[in-house]
C-alpha cells in the first residue's frame, strides 16, 4: 500500500478521527463484543447457505453453488452525498436512453462529428435488426446499474455503465435483510433509507412500459437460462418479490400474434418480457440459430409493437468501454448540460498518440478489454509482473482497438471486519436505476463490493470479491 | 401457473416422498435382519430393492444382497440414479426451478434437507449409524411436509404438491404389499395359520402403521387385517383409499379454480369407485397380485393424463 498514493478512507479521517456518516454506526460498533459480532458473522454464512442465496460458478467445478462473501460492516452514504449523485446518476441515464434511440435512429451524435462511426459500425454489441424499432414507451434500458468509484470526499466517478443487464440487486436486498435479522437495534439507532420496496418498484416501473396492447394490470414475467445461470437465484428472487412469472424459453412460443407462456391452463399472452438472457440467445429465428434459450419469432412480435422487451436488445452497446470514453461528450450532446459525474480519465489505444502513451507507462495503468466484464481479460499494471506486462503489452499492440486504459485509481477504503478488528479494503458503489415513460427512479443504496484481499482493486465476485450493505442516510 | 411450474412442484413432492418411504423400507428390513437368521433376511434385503423397482440395477454392481449393500446403494451410491441423495438432490434441483411457487420456508426447509442429508451421506453408512441416518430422512421430510402445511397458499401450487404426494404415496404401498406378500410369505397356506409376526411386523413398519394397526386390532397380526387396513382405510394416511382421496379431493381443487375438469378427474374418479365399492374377501378371492398391480397401473395412467392435461411438457 506504502508505493501508492494513500487511499480515502470514508469511515475515519487520516488523524483516526470518526466522519460524520459514520459516527452513529461507530457509537454502537463501539459497545459490541467483539465475539459477539464473529459469531454473528458465521451466523450470516449460514444464513445465506439455507436461503439459497448464491451464485453458481462456471468452469472447473460447474454446476457449483457459492456464497459471496458478505462483510458485516456497512458502508454509509451522507444524505447530501446521496443527493448530489442521484442527480448525476439521473442525467446519465437520461443521456444513456437517448444515446440508444439516436443509435438506432438517425444517428445525429455521429452526424454532428462527435462520436466516430466505426466504433458503432464495428461494434459487435450493435444490433441493426434493431435499427428503426420503436420500443413500448421508448424506453431502452428499464434497468440501469452505474458503477461508481470514489477516491476523495467529493470525488465520485463513473467506471463503467451497465445498460444492458445490470445483475447484483438481489445482493443489494437480501443484505439489507441480514443486516436487520443481525442488528435490529442498529436501525432504531441510525436512520437508514430503506431498499425493500425495489422490487415492487421495479414492477411498477415495468407495468408502466407495457405496450398498448396491455390490459390494466399488464402481464410481467422474468425470463431466465434457468438453474444453472450464474445468477439464477437473483431471477428466481426478483420473480418471486415481484409476483412475476418466472419463465424459461420453452415455456414461451408465439401465439396469435402473441409472446405467450405454456400455463397449466393453455397459452397466456406476456406484456412486458424482463428478460435475463443475453441478445445473442434471445431469439434463434433473429440471432442465434442453436440457441434454446429464448423464443422464436419474439423479435417479430417485438417489431410489431405487441411485447415490451427489457432491457431492449441491442443497448449493450452503451457498456462497451470505448463509448464510455466519448461518455462525457455523450451526456453534453443529449442533455445540454455538463455532466454532473465525471467519468475516470480514458486513453483509447485506438488513437496513436494514447497507445504510445499506454505502451510506455503500462506499469501504472489498468488496461480493460473494451467488450469485457466481470474483471477478466484486464491488466492491472502496478500488480502485475515485468513478465505479464510484456505479454500484454503483445497483445495491447496486435489489436489496439480492443483496449482502453486508466489510471490505476486510489479507490476509497471502508473497513471489514477481520479476525484483528476493523481493516480497510477497496470498494465500489452499484446503484440501481428504473427508466420508464414515469421517470426515472433510483433506489437510495445499491450494491457495494469490496476487495476482501488487503490493498487489491479486484471487488469482482468472480474474483474474490465480497459485498457490503450500503446505507444512504436520511436527512 | 406455468405447466413447468406445475411439473416442478409435482415431482418435488413425488422424489421427497419416495426418499421417505425408501427410508422406511430400510428402516422395517433393519430391523427384520436383526431379529432373523440370516437366510431370511437375505431374502428381506431382495425383497427391499425389488419394492423400490431396483433388482436390475442393484444386481449389475452387486452379487449378494447384504444389509450393508444394499442400504448404501439405496442410500447413496453414485452409481444409482434412484438413491435417496439423488431424490433429494432432484427434489431441490425442482424446487430451485419452481422456487418462484413456494414459499420461503419451504425452499429453506427442503434446501436444509439438502445439505444435512449431503453431508450425513457424505460417506458410507456404517450398521452403528443407519438409524440416525434413516432417522434424519423421515425428520426431514416431515420438515418440508410440515413447511408445506403451515405456509403454503391453498391454491393450485398447494394442489400440485399433494397430488404428487398422494400418486407416489399410493404407488409406493400398493408395491410394498405387493412385494412383501410374495416375496416374505412361503406360501398362501400360512395364511389363516400361527402366523410370523415379526414378518407381518415388518410390512406395517415400512408404512408407519405398526402402532395404528395393533391399536384398532388389538394386537392381532392376521393377512387380511392387514391388507385391508394398507387398501382400504380411510383413516390411515398411507392406505391406497386414503391417498386416492386426497388424489381425487386436490383434482377437484383444480377444477374449481379452473372451472373444468379433465380425463384424470375420470379416471380417478373410476378407480375412487371401483375400490369404494371394494370388500377385502373380494380382492382376495379375485387375488392379491391381480388387484395391485391393476391398481399400480391404473394410478400410473392417473399421473400420466394430469402431465398431459395441465400441460407439465412444451
Amino acid at each position: 500500500m506504502s508505493s501508492k498514493p494513500a487511499s480515502y478512507d470514508e469511515m475515519f479521517y487520516p488523524n483516526g478521527a470518526v466522519r460524520p456518516g459514520y459516527a452513529g454506526y461507530c457509537h454502537w460498533y463501539g459497545q459490541q463484543d467483539p465475539s459477539v459480532l464473529r459469531r454473528k458473522s458465521q451466523e450470516a454464512e449460514s444464513f445465506f447457505r439455507t436461503t439459497g442465496i448464491t451464485f453458481n460458478v462456471y468452469g472447473d467445478n460447474a454446476g457449483e453453488e457459492r456464497l459471496i462473501p458478505f462483510d458485516m460492516v456497512p458502508r454509509i452514504i451522507t444524505a447530501a452525498e446521496w443527493r448530489k449523485l442521484s442527480r448525476g446518476i439521473e442525467q446519465r441515464v437520461r443521456a444513456l436512453n437517448a444515446f440508444l434511440h439516436d443509435i438506432y435512429h438517425r444517428q445525429e451524435i455521429i452526424r454532428s462529428g462527435r462520436l466516430p462511426q466505426r466504433l458503432i459500425a464495428s461494434n459487435a454489441a450493435f444490433l441493426a435488426q434493431m435499427v428503426g424499432l420503436k420500443p413500448p414507451g421508448g424506453v431502452y434500458t428499464h434497468i440501469v446499474g452505474i458503477d461508481l468509484v470514489r477516491t476523495g470526499p467529493d470525488e465520485f466517478m463513473v467506471l463503467e455503465d451497465n445498460a444492458r443487464t445490470p445483475s447484483g440487486v438481489s445482493y443489494m436486498l437480501e443484505n439489507r435483510e441480514t443486516m436487520m435479522a443481525m442488528f435490529p437495534e442498529l436501525f432504531s439507532r441510525v436512520q437508514v433509507c430503506p431498499v425493500q420496496d425495489y422490487p415492487r418498484r421495479l414492477a411498477a416501473s415495468l407495468a408502466a412500459c407495457a405496450p398498448p396492447c396491455a390490459g390494466d394490470r399488464p402481464v410481467v414475467a422474468v425470463l431466465t437460462p434457468g438453474i444453472y445461470n450464474s445468477a439464477y437465484f437473483e431471477h428466481a428472487f426478483l420473480a418471486d418479490q415481484m409476483g412475476a412469472e418466472l419463465v424459461e424459453g420453452n415455456d414461451l412460443r408465439v401465439v396469435d400474434g402473441r409472446v405467450a407462456m405454456r400455463t397449466t391452463q393453455g397459452y397466456q399472452p406476456i406484456d412486458v418480457l424482463y428478460r435475463r438472457v443475453d441478445d445473442e440467445f434471445l431469439d434463434p429465428l433473429t440471432f442465434n440459430p442453436t440457441s434454446i434459450l429464448g423464443v422464436p419469432g419474439i423479435m417479430d412480435i417485438y417489431r410489431a409493437g405487441k411485447i415490451t422487451i427489457a432491457n431492449a436488445p441491442g443497448t449493450g452497446i452503451a457498456d462497451d468501454k470505448a463509448i464510455y470514453s466519448f461518455m462525457p461528450e455523450i451526456v453534453e450532446f443529449y442533455t445540454g448540460e455538463k455532466p454532473l459525474l465525471q467519468n475516470v480519465p480514458t486513453w483509447r489505444c485506438s488513437e496513436k498518440d494514447s497507445l504510445a502513451y499506454v505502451l510506455d507507462n503500462l506499469a501504472e495503468l489498468v488496461v480493460k478489454e473494451v467488450h469485457g466484464s466481470g474483471g477478466y481479460g484486464m491488466l492491472i499494471g502496478p500488480t502485475s509482473s515485468k513478465k505479464e506486462i510484456a505479454a500484454f503489452a503483445a497483445k495491447l499492440k496486435a489489436k489496439p482497438d480492443n483496449y482502453i486504459a486508466q489510471p490505476t485509481l486510489a479507490l476509497s477504503t471502508v473497513p471489514i471486519m477481520t479476525k484483528a478488528g476493523l481493516a480497510p479494503r477497496h470498494v465500489d458503489l452499484r446503484p440501481f436505476v428504473l427508466v420508464s415513460p414515469k421517470g426515472i427512479d433510483i433506489t437510495p443504496g445499491g450494491l457495494t463490493r469490496v476487495a476482501l484481499k488487503q490493498g487489491s482493486l479486484v471487488v469482482n465476485s468472480s474474483q474474490g470479491g465480497g459485498t457490503k450493505d450500503s446505507w444512504v442516510l436520511e436527512d | 401457473m406455468l405447466g413447468r411450474t406445475a411439473r416442478g412442484v409435482f415431482w418435488m413432492a413425488r422424489y421427497l416422498e419416495r426418499a421417505e418411504n425408501t427410508a422406511r423400507l430400510l428402516d422395517a428390513g433393519h430391523r427384520m435382519a436383526l431379529t432373523r437368521d440370516e437366510a431370511i433376511s437375505t431374502e428381506e434385503w431382495r425383497s427391499v430393492v425389488e419394492t423400490v423397482g431396483q433388482t436390475q440395477s442393484y444386481q449389475a454392481s452387486h452379487g449378494t444382497y447384504t444389509g450393508i449393500q444394499v442400504w448404501n446403494y439405496l442410500l447413496r451410491e453414485k452409481n444409482n440414479s434412484q438413491s435417496v441423495l439423488a431424490m433429494v438432490e432432484n427434489a431441490r434441483t425442482s424446487a430451485r426451478s419452481v422456487r418462484t411457487a413456494l414459499t420461503r420456508e419451504v425452499w429453506e426447509a427442503i434446501n436444509e434437507s439438502w445439505m444435512n442429508l449431503r453431508d450425513l451421506l457424505g460417506k458410507p453408512v456404517r450398521e452403528a449409524n443407519l438409524g440416525e441416518v434413516l432417522n434424519a430422512i423421515r425428520r426431514q421430510a416431515t420438515l418440508v411436509r410440515g413447511a408445506v402445511e403451515g405456509s403454503m397458499l391453498r391454491n393450485e401450487n398447494f394442489n400440485f404438491f399433494r397430488i404428487g404426494t398422494f400418486i407416489e404415496r399410493a404407488d409406493n404401498t400398493a408395491r410394498i404389499l405387493d412385494v412383501k406378500y410374495y416375496v416374505l410369505l412361503p406360501s398362501l397356506a400360512w395364511v389363516g395359520s400361527s402366523l410370523d409376526n415379526v414378518q407381518w411386523d415388518s410390512v406395517l413398519r415400512s408404512v408407519s402403521g405398526e402402532r395404528a394397526y395393533r391399536w384398532l386390532n388389538a394386537g392381532a397380526m392376521d393377512p387380511r387385517g392387514i391388507a385391508q387396513f394398507m387398501i382400504l382405510d380411510q383413516r390411515f394416511p398411507r392406505s391406497l383409499s386414503f391417498s386416492l382421496d386426497k388424489v381425487r379431493s386436490n383434482l377437484a381443487g383444480l377444477a374449481h379454480q379452473y372451472g373444468q375438469e379433465t380425463s384424470a378427474h375420470e379416471q380417478v374418479r373410476g378407480l375412487g369407485s371401483r375400490i369404494h365399492h371394494l370388500t377385502i374377501d373380494r380382492i382376495f378371492d379375485d387375488g392379491l397380485h391381480e388387484f395391485l398391480t391393476d391398481f399400480i397401473a391404473t394410478n400410473r395412467q392417473v399421473a400420466l393424463a394430469i402431465e398431459r392435461d395441465y400441460r407439465f411438457y412444451a
